[in-house]
């Protein structure tokens, strides 16, 4: 297959494993993101990948050609590091030209490429600036810039917009993505924040303590993860602990949950757990003299304007709510409530 | 690196004096008062002397005369001295930073408990005196139990031979003596480094000589720099070394400065001797200092 392939791929740090017999393949033209809490591995991984850490185990391919045992320098990978890395001694234009420089010495085409590439990250006529001189956001673009001039293979970002304010970050975010559609770059990042990843990658990693919990289109992962730490990792989830009673049905204390689907592997009996968004539980005022269904005590609430969040107290356990204004039905805190889950959202996960 | 770190204290002067009581510029005068004169007495005595007619031996006597600083201008073994002391104090200076450089980048990649203990063994070394360190290699490099020793044993010599006196063994030595002062003086800048920054270098096709010639060696310019100066000072000073290690044709100016004083007796050439030298010595550092600090600040 094309593209890049992790085969088996483990790295350890004296004892202890970093990164734990990963395998996974990216296509070409794919935007990939790592996401993962920090101290997972994963920008051990992405290290892994660009040849600066020699796996202990596994292979790299890239076109169906081995190249684990290539150094940095032979991979053509661009890489954009968190430091940014940036050398203070050259100005923007010898730090984009520098991979240009090591090549040919034909100075007049490097200049243009820079420029081209400088119009590229939108800083044009900037390339005579010292890097000292550059703020946050232009000196982001100078790396990007610099990752891209020697026409990589591959681009590798280490959680390159960590160190910029949000709404910058938001908007580097955009053009990253739009940058990266225009090229067709086949792109990894690096993330722990998973607005980023859901907002940027065709395909996300969600990795935890070395290993890939899940791996898939952002959206399928929000609505069918794979396990408890997927389902609260990527969003937030009610987690509650039920058992599982037929097909398509499964009990919460004494009540009775619909759900659409259960996996195989439970059976009737089995202890699960149940994920459920806090946007798929429809809170409706209890009517009096009412009975059955699931109810519960509100126990406090913010509203954000649009969306009104609740935390709702059934039986001891709380569940956490999210309902549009325009559906609120004016409840306060310490109103009683029912709760109502939708069954095609509601995920049965193992215990 | 430094350029930011310049931009954050191009008001220090400002910060300091806002640290200090009202009138507290004053506090700052009077080491000044102290330093300054012990300075300029012995400076302006020994320029005094220089002046005075040969053959005088207290300083203050002897008139006015520029007797001692023409002499020395036709004087071939003085003129001969300073150039190769010079020479040697360059060699001696290029030669530490070249085993310094590299010593110094793989003591920064080292954990920090053993860059502790590196660092620590270097600074006592510095304690050593001059005179038992030149000791102790006249003694590594005699017939009878030095290095030759080693050499026969490896069969690259025939029979074990004094590998002293001579030039290479004056410059040893003087590398040895500057070693510590040249690895203390690049570890600071050095260790400051992102390792990243040769890291990117790698991933834009840079071999990692390339890359540690290219973004390693310019961003330690100014230590370089400073490390060459101090090494260069050290060396040329150097008296005990060359007296014991060397013939006389490595003799420094030091020495023939403190024959012409204390054998010969003549205090107004050796002190035109000194001045004549210390006036060759500044123009080099200043040339040294002008190349280095030449360009953006890195």
């Amino acid at each position: 297959m094309p593209g890049l392939e992790v085969q088996g791929v483990a790295k350890t740090f004296g004892k202890t494993p970093v990164v734990d017999h990963v395998s996974f393949q990216v296509a070409h033209g794919d935007f990939v993101c790592f996401l993962g809490p920090s101290g997972c591995g994963k920008t051990t991984l992405l290290r892994l990948i660009a040849g600066l850490e020699i796996p202990s185990a596994g292979r790299i391919v890239l076109d169906d050609i081995d190249i684990t045992a290539r150094a940095p320098c032979e991979r053509s990978f661009g890489m954009v590091f968190q430091s940014l890395a940036l050398f203070p001694h050259l100005n923007v234009e010898d730090n984009v030209g520098y991979s240009l420089r090591l090549r040919d010495g034909n100075r007049r085409a490097r200049r243009e490429r820079v420029e081209e590439l400088l119009e590229l990250v939108r800083l044009p006529g900037m390339a005579k600036r010292a890097v000292s001189q550059l703020s946050g956001g232009q000196r982001q673009r100078v790396a990007i810039a610099r990752a891209l001039a020697q026409e990589p293979r591959i681009l590798l970002m280490d959680e390159p917009f960590s160190a910029l304010d949000a709404k910058l970050r938001e908007e580097m975010q955009v053009e990253i993505r739009q940058l990266q559609q225009k090229l067709k770059i086949t792109t990894i990042l690096v993330t722990h924040d998973q607005r980023e990843a859901m907002t940027l990658a065709d395909t996300v990693l969600v990795i935890a303590h070395g290993r890939i919990e899940q791996m898939g289109a952002p959206l399928d992962i929000y609505r069918n993860p794979a396990n408890k730490f997927v389902a609260t990792f990527i969003g937030s989830s009610n987690l509650i602990e039920v058992e599982v009673t037929g097909a398509d049905r499964v009990r919460f204390g004494d009540h009775t949950i619909e759900v659409a689907s259960i996996p195989a592997a439970a059976l009737p009996g089995a202890a699960a757990t149940l994920s459920v968004r806090p946007e798929n539980i429809l809170v409706n005022r209890l009517a009096s003299g009412h009975s059955g269904g699931l109810s519960g005590t509100i126990t406090f609430i913010r509203d954000f304007g649009s969306t009104i969040e609740a935390r709702i107290d059934c039986g001891g356990r709380e569940i956490i709510t999210v309902s549009p204004s325009a559906q609120w039905d004016g409840m306060q805190a310490s109103d009683r409530v029912g709760l109502q889950f939708a069954a095609d959202a509601c995920r049965v996960l193992p215990p | 690196m430094s350029s930011i770190d310049n931009a954050e204290f191009a008001d220090a002067p400002e910060r300091a004096r806002r640290l200090l009581p009202p009138g507290g510029s004053l506090l700052l005068i009077w080491p000044a008062c102290v330093i300054v004169p012990f300075f300029v007495v012995p400076f302006v005595l020994l320029l005094r002397a220089s002046l005075a007619r040969p053959g005088f031996g207290a300083l203050g006597e002897g008139g006015f005369d520029l007797q001692n600083y023409t002499g020395l201008a036709g004087d071939r073994a003085f003129l001969g001295s300073v150039g190769f002391s010079l020479v040697l104090a360059a060699g001696v200076a290029v030669t530490s930073l070249c085993l310094c450089f590299p010593f110094t980048f793989w003591i920064t990649r080292m954990s920090r408990r053993a860059q502790v203990v590196w660092l620590v063994f270097l600074l006592t070394t510095l304690s050593l005196s001059e005179v038992l360190i030149t000791f102790a290699w006249q003694v590594m490099l005699a017939k009878r139990i030095g290095f030759s020793n080693v050499l026969v044993w490896l069969h690259l010599l025939p029979e074990p031979e004094s590998l002293s006196p001579n030039l290479w063994a004056v410059v040893a030595c003087l590398v040895y003596l500057v070693i510590p002062f040249s690895v203390l003086l690049l570890f600071p800048g050095m260790s400051r480094i992102d390792p990243q920054l040769a890291e990117a270098a790698q991933t834009m096709g840079a071999s990692p000589m390339r890359a540690f010639f290219s973004v390693i060696v310019p961003l330690m310019r100014r230590p370089i720099v400073t490390c060459l100066l101090m090494s260069f000072i050290v060396a040329i000073g150097s008296y005990v070394a060359p007296l014991v290690l060397g013939r006389p044709e490595q003799w420094t100016v030091a020495i023939l400065i403190s024959r012409a004083a204390l054998d010969a007796g003549n205090l107004p050439l050796a002190t035109a001797m000194s001045v004549a030298f210390l006036a060759a010595t500044a123009l080099v550092c200043g040339i040294l200092l002008t190349l280095g600090g030449r360009g953006r600040p890195t």
